[in-house]
């Protein structure tokens, strides 16, 4: 099926749209999440059930795998289409029951409800401060089907850009929409667009960041492998706005499924004539290469990226002229991120006042978050930008599990920052994050609680950046480790008296002198830190962890008031350090502690304390 | 020792047009195929795609990906992310250093399992994560990895 011309498109289209669909549709999630707790055996075992019930083609009943449903952490998880209804925890012994009941009875099944209580997907409160427009295919068509993206309004933008818009007008949408990279700082697009357009003629090129190196988010990744074509017919919209001729797409090496998904994605668009050669018998050609990357942080930076696209080593070099101007082989480049790119074809066919009626003047549309950590309900969310932290903390993700207090959020990946719980008001957008010393990034949210520390998260993020510094200038290679060494000293009991001083020189002497975007951001984990935790870092100069996450600098107590007898640290304790007969009262041993933190961990009712170490208590110093 | 069985990397080479962007893509399909880049095959990548020999080894020892030291025949990944770490990570990295008796970021002697960490893999909600041979499994408590015996 080649499609010749846009009126081709356009009675395609029509018809797919208008073809009834199944009567009923079990949606069996295959996310990311959702394949890492088993879908894909909950799936083959539906469609054996289906098979075994002898359900296909005529009965209108039937199950497909769909792109990501959101609330990952009670996965597997199916949809039910058209009732809405929600389940989680499946396992492939539900199967059956999944098929007889809800598919075939229109029952629904109580005790597989993935948010207890509620039925239907949308009355969860994971769902309610949701708005899903780059995800509104996740649950609606299977993923990279050219069918169903056709259904579902795919492709509707590029019929209409290359019949009514022109190229002009198709340009000027995405200006006039103010929408603002997803892939970290928050570029206007519609600058970058015009700087293309106005460039010297010749060669241009488009890409699209997909390399999501940000450890904690996997949003990119789930928009990869659930609505490929989005992207795909984002950047051809950009091509033939902007006259290139060719494109790429960065994948991040340890996403193989994504490119798997891209490259069926882009084969059936091109086999259908709406990518490659003569796109809808316009004389228009867009070609389009998916690249697997190599395994480094750093070439998610521009041209550190197009370096590695040329087949070089990823290192980034001083940005004298924009990539806009000279990118891959020295020509004009557009480099957007994937989430941008998969918003562009919304904005062409609804037009810029459609986006812009969604999020804040100056953060117009939606924003995909992952939001993990130390909260109840873990998955990806899309809200309005400018929503604040707390409706996703405390609305969408429920909170902090189990009676454990709260105490910061990050944001942004590795060179992003935490935020105390003053910040539970701000608005999520580039502007308000920036401001607070952290940082938008690809949109992941972690949040840690009262047993998470931040000078260890300091250090980790440290120590993250130090592996990825690619070594290429001396502040980036060798600043880090300085602060990384220093770190590693306050969170293993060998901390001094201004240390954190230290830290905080250092730091800003690294942001003001660095290369690349990697070294110039890198301070933030240590700046941001140090800035809204100070108390904790000055506790770690005395050789203190209130956090009791750093082994030897605290003592574990059982807070008698608080303490319900049960046992339960007693049972998670593996150096037999706890005493206390059944109904009692239990007592630490100081002697036998090692420190691991299970207790605190264990302890439903928060009664074991982590107290500051007495002299000569257990001491990381003594080994 | 003999080398690899390299007979089938002409087949490979001549998969990829020689264009020198077509270096990761080749290292990468080489990587897969013999778990580490023998250095007869990186003399021939640089052949095929008529660069300097020197090229190809810094790309080579740029990527995390690839590596001159083959890798095990199975390969167990414990992320590191920043999500597994906060839900113990490294835990799960110590009791596995244990029951496979390998050290992270090494490969058992008798060539069985590599064990080495990995940034985040794109299941963060589900931390902590392992991957093994490609494959991961979610929410693994830190003496429950153990499970995962070779
Ligand atoms: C060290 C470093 C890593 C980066 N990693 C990514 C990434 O994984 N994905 C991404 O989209 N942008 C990443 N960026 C930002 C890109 O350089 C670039 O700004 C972005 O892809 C532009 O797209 P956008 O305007 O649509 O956001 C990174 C930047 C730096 C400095
Ligand atoms: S942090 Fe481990 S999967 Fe993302």
């Amino acid at each position: 099926m080649r499609l010749g011309s846009t009126d081709d498109l356009r009675a395609l289209r029509r018809e797919l749209a208008a073809r009834p669909g199944p009567k009923r549709r079990l949606w069996v999630c295959g996310g990311p999440g959702c394949l890492a707790s088993g879908a894909q055996e909950v799936f083959r075992a539906v469609e054996e059930a289906c098979r075994a019930q002898g359900l296909g083609g005529a009965s209108g009943l039937r199950a497909d795998l769909s792109g990501c449903l959101g609330l990952c952490e009670r996965g597997p998880l199916a949809e039910v289409e058209p009732e809405g209804w929600l389940y989680g925890g499946l396992r492939p012994e539900d199967a059956g029951e999944l098929v007889s009941e809800t598919l075939i009875g229109g029952r629904f099944v109580e005790r597989l409800a993935a948010d207890p209580g509620c039925r239907e997907k949308d009355s969860s409160p994971f769902y309610l401060p949701q708005k899903r427009h780059v995800m509104a295919r996740f649950g609606r068509a299977r993923p990279g089907s050219l069918e169903d993206y056709l259904a579902t309004g795919g492709y509707g933008a590029l019929e209409l850009a290359l019949s009514e818009l022109g190229p002009e007008e198709t340009f000027r949408r995405v200006e006039r929409s103010g929408l603002r990279g997803r892939g970290g700082g928050g570029f206007p697009a519609g600058r970058k667009w015009r700087a293309l357009k106005e460039s010297g003629g010749g060669t241009r090129y488009l890409i699209a960041n997909g390399d999501e190196g940000d450890p904690g988010a996997f949003m990119n990744r789930a928009l990869m492998e659930g609505d490929p074509l989005s992207v795909i017919e984002g950047m051809t919209l950009g091509a033939y706005a902007l006259g290139a001729g060719r494109g790429f797409i960065y994948v991040r090496h340890e996403y193989p499924l994504s490119v798997e998904r891209l490259r069926a994605a882009a084969a059936a668009a091109e086999g259908a004539g709406l990518l490659g050669a003569d796109i809808l018998g316009r004389g228009f050609d867009f070609r389009l290469a998916i690249v697997e990357g190599g395994g480094a942080f750093v070439c998610g930076e521009s041209t550190a990226l197009t370096a590695s696209i040329e087949g070089r080593e990823g290192q980034p070099r001083v940005k004298y002229v924009r990539t806009t101007e000279a990118g891959l082989w020295e020509r004009p480049t557009l480099l957007q991120n994937v989430e941008s790119w998969a918003n562009v074809p919304q904005i062409v066919a609804n037009g810029p006042e459609w986006f812009r009626r969604t999020g804040s003047e100056a953060n117009p549309g939606t924003k995909v978050f992952s939001l993990v950590g130390k909260v109840r309900r873990t998955g990806l969310v899309e809200v309005p930008l400018g929503t604040t932290v707390g409706a996703l903390v405390n609305g969408a993700g429920g909170g902090v599990p189990r009676g454990r207090s709260f105490k910061a959020v990050q944001s942004g990946g590795p060179s992003g920052g935490c935020l105390p719980e003053s910040a539970l008001d701000l608005p999520l957008d580039f502007d308000a994050l920036a401001e607070a010393g952290a940082m938008m990034g690809s949109g992941g949210l972690i949040v840690m609680d009262d047993l998470s520390c931040l000078v260890d998260t300091a250090r980790y993020f440290t120590g993250f950046l130090c592996e990825e510094s690619c070594g290429k200038c001396a502040p980036c290679r060798e600043g880090l480790p300085a602060l990384r060494d220093v770190l590693t000293d306050l969170t293993e009991g060998r901390g001094r008296p201004g240390d954190s001083a230290f830290l905080e020189s250092q730091a800003r002497l690294l942001a003001a002198t660095a290369l690349c975007g990697l070294g110039k951001s890198a301070a933030n984990p240590v700046l941001s830190t140090l800035r809204h935790f100070r108390e904790e870092y000055m506790e770690h100069e005395e050789g203190y962890c209130r956090a009791g996450r750093c082994r030897g600098m605290y003592l574990p107590e059982v807070d008698g008031d608080l303490c319900r007898a049960c046992g339960a640290c007693q049972k998670a304790c593996p150096a037999s350090a706890i005493e206390g007969e059944r109904k009692e009262k239990r007592r630490v041993l100081p002697e036998r502690c090692e420190t691991c933190g299970a207790c605190l961990a264990a302890c439903p009712f928060e009664a074991v304390k982590a107290r500051r170490p007495k002299k000569g208590a257990p001491d990381a110093r003594r080994a | 020792m003999a080398g690899p069985d390299l007979s089938a990397l002409p087949e490979i080479l001549e998969s990829r047009p020689a264009d020198p962007s077509e270096l990761l893509p080749l290292l990468t399909m080489i990587q897969g195929r013999w778990r580490h880049l023998p250095q007869e095959a990186l003399r021939a990548v640089a052949a095929r795609l008529s660069l300097p020999l020197a090229r190809v080894f810094a790309v080579a020892s740029f990527y995390r990906s690839l590596s001159f030291q083959p890798k095990g025949e199975r390969l167990v990944q414990v992320c590191c992310g920043t999500a597994c770490h906060l839900k113990g990570a490294r835990a799960v990295a110590a009791s596995l250093e244990k029951s496979l008796a390998v050290r992270m970021g090494a490969t058992r002697e008798d060539g069985r399992v590599t064990l080495e960490s990995v940034n985040c893999v794109g299941a963060c909600a589900l931390a902590p994560v392992v991957m093994l041979d490609g494959t991961v499994h979610g929410k693994v408590s830190g003496p429950g990895a153990a499970g995962l015996r070779l």
